[in-house]
């Protein structure tokens, strides 16, 4: 078997291959590690984390649509302190890249997480969540607002120098914009999409098929605009990007390293095929063999208009 | 807990919309106890994208049975399987009944496709433990008595056994357990369970129900399936912490 480079770097954050599991779609590690070695993986991301614990939304939060899912879980989270406590000593012996992401409902409480969490060895990285749709306070108040996602990024970048991802909206006209001014502000990279707003009915009842009555659209119904918000960003502002949205193997990996991602997330598919990432992994190394690719980063932004 | 690929052994009806389906699934069916279930992915495309859940009803060797009611398109499509196609199982998952411990009686109370995980758990009750079954349905149309054991049927509308449904049922015969050790094993409708929640309270027996919802992955990561715990300050996912609860843990 020739070698293939299968790393890629996000700033000064180097992963040993572009695949990494999407936030919410992995807890805090222990769970999908009994079906999958996470050591083979680029890295993952944890569960949004709030300064105070979150005990989410009343059921139902998630329902299936035609290839995808609605949910409204709510940021359903233990909390800074108890991740730091009882999550971390996990994690640690992982061997693989730690994201750690970040959601609050105003800016002192991300740069407040941030701070608490920035002295912890094990996280490799922070990226904040600015786009959460399901929550009242916070998330597409500020996903939303050019200014807020600005200020939010300056924020936190002065208080760590650990590598800083923005996790953008997709329910935005211009995500360009919004990738320009994260980059402005100091942020190393940025993580596009974030699920898009959506509902379903019973029409029986006519209620809403999930309590918060909206909820975020994941799964490969997704996949198409993910890959134009990507390609918009990359060819917009010299930024990296980390491609999610419906990707469930690697042929869809390869489609949004092409489109200009460094990286990917894989959310929705870890539900279904927990050891997803690493079968995508393997899928890489073979595409690259065959297409005589000796360094998987030479395929990024590769596109051909 | 294992993701299997299953050879379809055989698939029989036990009423028009009700089906058994036997698979073979040595790694699942070695370790699954009763109450626990699965998570199938029932068709390898996109649709319907996610797994759906299976309490386990039965193992016999390596083979595991399920039963199950056609209701949307993943049933649907799980009916149609055909011997030797080969599906796709997550499992074993969650927490079981526990029927290990001190009491003298069990007595199942299932309500419709409730009766699923069942046969199973009769099987492995410990000799030294009584067992009656109570059954409720809709009409005689609806009642199934599949690996049931002293089974007394109720039906709402009285076309076969008790009238009325199944937790009316058991109140009417519960004259007879005053003076033993009873504990419950319930699976049905949430309306049930609530009723047979609230009569175990009252009467202070032993109650264990086995819950159900909507999710997604079945092993606690999408944190789609709550359940209010009792005092109502937090959620149990049914998935993690159930699907099998004591009755006094939760709000229904």
């Amino acid at each position: 078997m020739s070698y293939t480079e299968l790393s890629v770097s996000i700033g000064k954050l180097h992963l040993k291959n572009p695949v990494l599991l999407a936030s919410g779609t992995v807890g805090y590690g222990n769970e999908i590690s009994q079906f999958t070695d996470l050591s083979k993986l680029g890295g993952i991301v944890t569960k949004s984390l709030s300064l105070k614990p979150r005990k989410g939304n009343p059921p139902q939060r998630i329902v299936e649509t035609p290839s995808g899912m609605l949910n409204a879980i709510g940021l359903a989270n233990v909390g800074v302190e108890v991740f730091i406590k009882e999550k971390i000593p996990f994690l640690k012996e992982l061997n693989t890249t730690i994201i750690c992401n970040i959601a609050a409902s105003s800016i002192e409480e991300y740069v407040e997480c941030t701070k608490i969490l920035t002295p912890v060895d094990t996280i490799n990285a922070f990226e904040i969540n600015v786009s959460c749709p399901n929550v009242k306070e916070g998330g597409l108040i500020f996903g939303n607002d050019l200014n807020s996602v600005g200020r939010i990024t300056e924020m936190v970048r002065a208080v760590t120098n650990k590598p800083l991802i923005i996790k953008l909206s997709p329910n935005v006209s211009r995500i360009c914009e919004f990738a320009r001014i994260v980059k402005e502000e100091g942020g190393d990279a940025v993580s596009a999409i974030n699920t898009l707003v959506g509902t379903s009915f019973d029409i029986w009842t006519r209620k809403p098929k999930i309590k918060n009555v909206t909820g975020g659209l994941s799964g490969p119904a997704i996949k198409p605009v993910a890959l134009a918000k990507v390609l918009e960003i990359k060819r917009n502002v010299d930024i990296p990007i980390i491609g999610i949205g419906g990707i469930m193997n690697w042929m869809d990996t390869v489609e949004f390293m092409i489109a200009g991602a460094t990286a990917v997330q894989l959310g929705t598919v870890n539900f279904i095929n927990p050891n997803a990432g690493v079968e995508i992994v393997e899928g890489l190394h073979s595409y690259c063999e065959k297409q005589s690719i000796q360094k998987l980063s030479d395929l990024i932004g590769s596109f051909q208009l | 807990m294992y993701i299997e690929k299953s050879r379809v052994e055989w698939i029989k009806n036990l009423l028009p919309d009700t089906y058994l389906l036997c698979v073979h699934s040595p790694l699942i069916a070695s370790r699954i106890k009763p109450g626990q279930f699965c998570n199938i992915k029932v068709s390898e495309s996109d649709f319907p994208l996610l797994r759906r859940p299976f309490s386990i009803c039965e193992v016999d060797g390596e083979f595991l049975h399920f039963m199950f009611d056609v209701h949307g398109e993943g049933t649907k499509i799980l009916s149609n399987k055909l011997k030797d196609d080969v599906i796709d199982i997550l499992g074993p998952l969650g927490n079981g009944f526990d029927y290990t411990g001190d009491y003298s009686t069990a007595i199942i109370a299932a309500g419709g496709i409730g009766i699923a995980p069942f046969p199973h758990l009769i099987h492995k009750l410990p000799s030294d433990k009584k067992v009656i079954s109570f059954f409720g349905g809709r009409s005689k149309n609806n009642v199934i008595e599949y690996g049931m054991k002293k089974l007394l049927i109720s039906t709402d509308d009285g076309s076969s056994g008790f009238k009325g449904n199944v937790v009316q049922m058991i109140e009417s015969q519960f004259d007879q357990f005053r003076n033993e050790t009873v504990r419950i094993f319930a699976c049905g409708p949430n309306p049930m369970l609530k009723a047979l929640q609230e009569f175990s309270i009252k009467n202070n027996i032993e109650c264990q129900i086995s819950t159900e919802s909507a999710m997604a992955c079945g092993f606690g990561i999408c944190q789609g399936c709550p359940i209010d715990n009792a005092d109502g300050d937090g959620y149990y996912l049914i998935c993690k912490d159930g699907p099998v609860f004591d009755a006094k843990m939760v709000k229904l």
